[in-house]
């Protein structure tokens, strides 16, 4: 009976998330929130139905009562969050807060099978950011006045990292977090949204060349402060995000013909002068030559992904512990270890759901700044998904970030969810460009029907 | 009617439109409302709005499209849809090997899970099964010794044979979930698949027997579909005693049982290599190659080099054909003096010299060196295979093989299929061909000239038997300091239709044609059942 369910439920999980994944691609079908209303509802029943074979699957394995708290506890936050988002902001997006939703859910259920004290340390964290999250989008639609901050995010952001150079400790060799009162930060996650506003005010300020380049000097400052505190990782997403907000504000190729050669140039550079570039690097090319030192968190991730199959080994049926750091860096081979290949590659697209939604956002959004706060997060998310499924699978360098939402992290799912929560904003801005827009239209009829009955 | 981009926006502002304006909208005093008539007058009035806009000379306020958003999302889509792609693929492709890895602690669970299956020969003779002892403790036993001990291998200190090349389908279970929830029910582990190779226990027993007391390895197998029927190699070990007598065998270097000769022993292939060196000679003189003349006087002397024929025989005037059947080394020394370096270099690696051999077992490369800058000297040795060249039993074998199916070389296998304990088929292996080696021309001349070294050269111990055999012997010298050397024989029967395909060495016994022959024969006796 035991094997029965366990069985059952291994081949559900991957068919609901399958549907759930193709839901999400299919909501671009219809043009507006209105009409998409039953394929959300859709996806929320999938996303419940996941976590019920999930938490079966781990029962059965464990039989830990106390799990069942915790499932409990999910899907009341969960349901929670979901429903009174849509009540709160109906002008909002729901697609992004469902696919938050089943983020965080598919992250609480690994990290409870890798270590559950994280799980419960890691709900605790999404719970509160999820209730700072309900203020945002009111924040961002009331106070317009943010645009007007430029140099005060790039100053704060460069000094934030400063400090956690000068002053932070050490974890996994990278100098990343900062301890207040016992409570670690990573401030370059709220960094990530700091530099974000601050490219969006001053392009859209100007996008002349000269601020263009006072610009270039502000966030190779982040980029430089990044690689000296050896996080690889954020140092390059700082970079890609700051060349793909150039082109979008500019329009002109040249600026990422000119930013990828310069990436390009300074990956070189950076080979060489930093032996643990090169480690990484060796690592990827040839992970089996040093799999018990250097390679062996790549190849025992390699193995994770490799031995799950289609559709995994279930829950508790594999060894994803075997990965070094698997709940941060790695998650994504634990996923598909034990929930299967076909699982964790409909998660990747429901990340690249997510991204396409911000895009199809910053394309409609009329204002330059908030199209390039919306553009720019879009783009700062599914390059971090890409670095941290890429590193795992051997298919670039590993840089060593978080799947957002997914991953341990606390500092990490804040700063996602805020950069989701005022994703939210915007599209509450956007409505608003788009009624003042048809009131424009309404004016203009007006007059020209007055002087057509004239003619 | 014209479709609007906006259309819901349009359908609320619409509703709201009627019920707010009232007043102010003359249309709405009608209660009847038409939507189709409504839409008209907006366009119309659009109209007006765009020709006064234009007429007044106003350029509309640009908004540009942000093609830019576009060409990203479509970038990072792309990226992202690769690197998944590649996912997939890399684990599939790559499970075997990453399941087999000794790194992998995934192993373990499924050893806990399942006991290891059987492998079988190809009648369902067990080679090797899992059996628990008095106390419980599972032990891998393998009824026959020492026969099969290098081709089936064995599974604890590390693995080698069958065991390694098969262990995925031997640790995993694919019995149906019934059976699972039956053996959860007696709490009993599931039973691994079962593997049926190639392998026919007769032929084995007689070339396993035959050999002797000599070192040495054979090779046999169906040059149509590239199965191999039995591999035997000598010295052997008793892998039912591997963790017992590990360490004394780890510490042997002198006879290095756990090495399988087959595979990994490489030999000076001597008069076997003329077979190369007769195939480039057709090569280089399509046309006159039956033209050869030679008169052996017992040695061929160039420069300070001087060749001398096997015990210094004298073999008169031969042709070509004569020289292969009677392995005059004068004669190819003689010859080999007029092949062209390159294209010799050409063919050898045609031939899979100095490169990867499609074997999954573990295996040496064979060596034959012909570069432009090579000396007189070594090509004269490397035309007879003697100095620096060298080569595996197996690799002899397919090239045999390759003569014996029209220049077509079948991919050699082991595994024929997996089937799990109840019988349900897992996985079939069929017969691939791997590549051409010569044209079907090449390969029948070839074959002419192995039948002529049966009927009236240095094998004529297969003559006039039920079949007709074809082959080629060699007697390989290794060391300057004794006359002594390794008997050869690669061949096949019947000649006319090849089914069987055999490789004998036998070190240091003598010439090729009294040792290795009549093994061969043998062989091919119990094969024909004559």
């Amino acid at each position: 009976m035991e094997l029965y369910i366990t069985e059952l439920s291994r081949y559900l999980i991957c068919f609901l998330m399958a549907a759930y994944a193709a839901v999400s691609f299919l909501v671009f079908g219809f043009k507006d929130e209105e009409s998409r209303s039953p394929l959300y509802i859709f996806q929320n029943i999938l996303m419940l139905a996941m976590q019920f074979f999930c938490f079966l699957q781990i029962e059965t394995r464990t039989g830990q009562i106390s799990y069942l708290f915790f499932y409990a506890f999910q899907l009341i936050v969960l349901m929670a969050t979901i429903i009174l988002f849509h009540l709160m902001y109906p002008d909002g997006n729901r697609l992004i807060i469902n696919n938050m939703c089943l983020l965080l859910m598919v992250g609480m259920v690994m990290l409870l099978r890798i270590d559950s004290a994280k799980a419960v340390r890691q709900f605790i964290i999404a719970v509160c950011s999820i209730v700072i999250g309900f203020l945002i989008p009111q924040l961002i639609y009331r106070w317009k006045f943010l645009k007007k901050f430029t140099w005060i995010y790039a100053i704060t952001g460069v000094c934030a990292l400063a400090v956690v150079l000068i002053l932070g400790s050490v974890t996994h060799g990278s100098k990343i977090s900062y301890s207040i009162a016992g409570v670690t930060f990573q401030p370059s996650e709220f960094v990530k949204i700091l530099f974000v506003f601050f490219m969006a005010g001053a392009l859209y300020e100007s996008t002349s060349f000269l601020q263009i380049l006072i610009t270039g000097v502000f966030a190779g400052a982040h980029v430089i402060i990044l690689v000296a505190s050896k996080d690889l990782g954020s140092a390059v997403i700082f970079f890609v995000v700051y060349i793909c907000m150039i082109f979008v504000a500019t329009g002109n190729p040249f600026y990422l013909f000119a930013g990828m050669a310069g990436g390009a140039g300074a990956s070189v550079v950076a080979y060489h002068i930093f032996a643990h570039v090169q480690v990484r690097v060796q690592a990827w090319r040839d992970p089996w030559s040093t799999i018990d030192s250097t390679g062996y968190q790549i190849t025992q991730s390699l193995f994770g992904i490799s031995s799950g199959g289609w559709f995994g080994l279930g829950i508790f049926g594999g060894t994803p512990t075997s990965i070094p750091y698997v709940e941060d860096d790695f998650i994504f081979s634990a996923i598909a270890e034990e929930m299967g290949i076909i699982f964790a590659v409909c998660l990747v697209l429901v990340c690249v759901s997510i991204f396409l939604m911000f895009m199809y956002q910053a394309y409609k959004i009329r204002d330059l700044f908030y199209r390039l706060i919306a553009f720019g997060f879009g783009v700062m998310y599914i390059f971090q998904v890409f670095l941290t499924v890429g590193g795992g699978c051997k298919f670039i360098p590993l840089t060593g970030v978080t799947l957002p939402l997914v991953s341990y992290g606390g500092s990490s799912v804040l700063t996602t969810i805020m950069m989701f929560t005022i994703f939210e904003g915007l599209c509450m801005l956007q409505t608003e460009e788009q009624n003042a827009a048809i009131m424009r239209r309404k004016r203009r009829r007006r007059e020209s029907r007055d002087s057509y009955e004239e003619i | 009617m014209k479709k609007y981009k906006d259309e819901p926006v349009r359908r609320r502002e619409r509703d709201r439109y009627r019920d707010r304006n009232r007043d102010y909208d003359e249309y709405s005093e009608d209660d009847r409302y038409d939507q189709g008539e409504y839409e008209e007058r907006m366009d119309r009035y659009d109209r007006v709005y765009e020709e006064r806009r234009k007429s007044s000379g106003k350029k509309k306020k640009g908004r540009k499209k942000p093609f830019s958003i576009v060409f990203l999302s479509i970038l990072f889509t792309c990226l992202l849809g690769s690197m998944l792609f590649y996912v997939c693929e890399y684990s599939v492709v790559n499970k075997e090997k990453l399941i087999n890895n000794s790194y992998n602690g995934r192993q373990q669970i499924l050893l806990s899970q399942n006991t290891r299956g059987s492998i079988m020969a190809s009648d369902g003779t067990v080679l090797a099964k899992t059996a628990t002892d008095a106390q419980g403790n599972e032990v891998r036993q393998y009824p026959f010794s020492n026969e099969f001990a290098h081709v089936v291998g064995y599974a604890s200190q590390g693995r080698a044979g069958v065991e390694a090349m098969a262990n995925y389908y031997l640790i995993n279970s694919n019995v149906s979930i019934a059976e699972k929830a039956k053996d959860d029910a007696a709490q009993q582990k599931y039973p691994g698949d079962n593997v049926y190779t190639t392998l026919n226990t007769k032929l084995q027993e007689v070339a396993y027997k035959s050999l002797g007391v000599y070192r040495g390895a054979v090779v046999v197998s169906d040059p149509k579909t590239g199965a191999i029927l039995a591999m035997v190699s000598k010295p052997d070990f008793d892998p039912n005693e591997i963790d017992q007598e590990w360490k004394t065998l780890v510490a042997d270097k002198e006879n290095s049982e756990l090495l399988n000769r087959a595979t990994q022993g490489l030999y000076p292939p001597g008069s076997t290599f003329k077979i190369m060196t007769s195939l480039e000679y057709i090569r280089e003189n399509p046309d006159t190659y039956q033209n050869y003349r030679y008169n052996c006087t017992g040695s061929f002397t160039h420069g300070q080099d001087t060749i001398k024929c096997f015990h210094g025989e004298h073999h008169g005037q031969l042709d070509f054909f004569g020289s292969f059947a009677k392995s005059c080394n004068s004669s190819y020394a003689n010859i080999s003096m007029t092949l062209d370096r390159s294209s010799f270099k050409k063919t050898l690696t045609e031939l899979m010299f100095n490169s990867a051999l499609p074997l999954e077992m573990n295996y040496s490369k064979s060596v034959a060196i012909s570069e432009p800058s090579t000396s007189d000297s070594d090509i004269m040795q490397l035309a007879i295979g003697q100095g620096t060249t060298a080569m595996t039993p197996i690799h002899l074998n397919m090239i045999t093989c390759a003569v014996a199916n029209g220049g077509d070389l079948m991919k050699p296998y082991l595994i024929d299929h997996v089937q799990t304990a109840t019988g349900k088929m897992v996985r079939q292996f069929d017969a691939e061909e791997y590549k051409r080696l010569m044209t079907q021309n090449e390969a029948s001349i070839l074959t002419e000239m192995m039948k002529g070294v049966v009927q009236s050269g240095t094998a004529t111990k297969l003559k006039g038997l039920s079949y007709t055999a074809a082959g080629k012997t060699g007697s390989a010298e290794y060391s300057n300091l004794t006359s002594d050397s390794h008997a050869w024989f690669t061949g096949f029967a019947p000649a006319e239709d090849p089914k069987i395909c055999v490789t004998i060495i036998i070190e240091k016994a003598g010439s090729g044609g009294e040792y290795a022959v009549p093994i061969a024969k043998r062989i091919f006796d119990a094969y024909f059942g004559a």
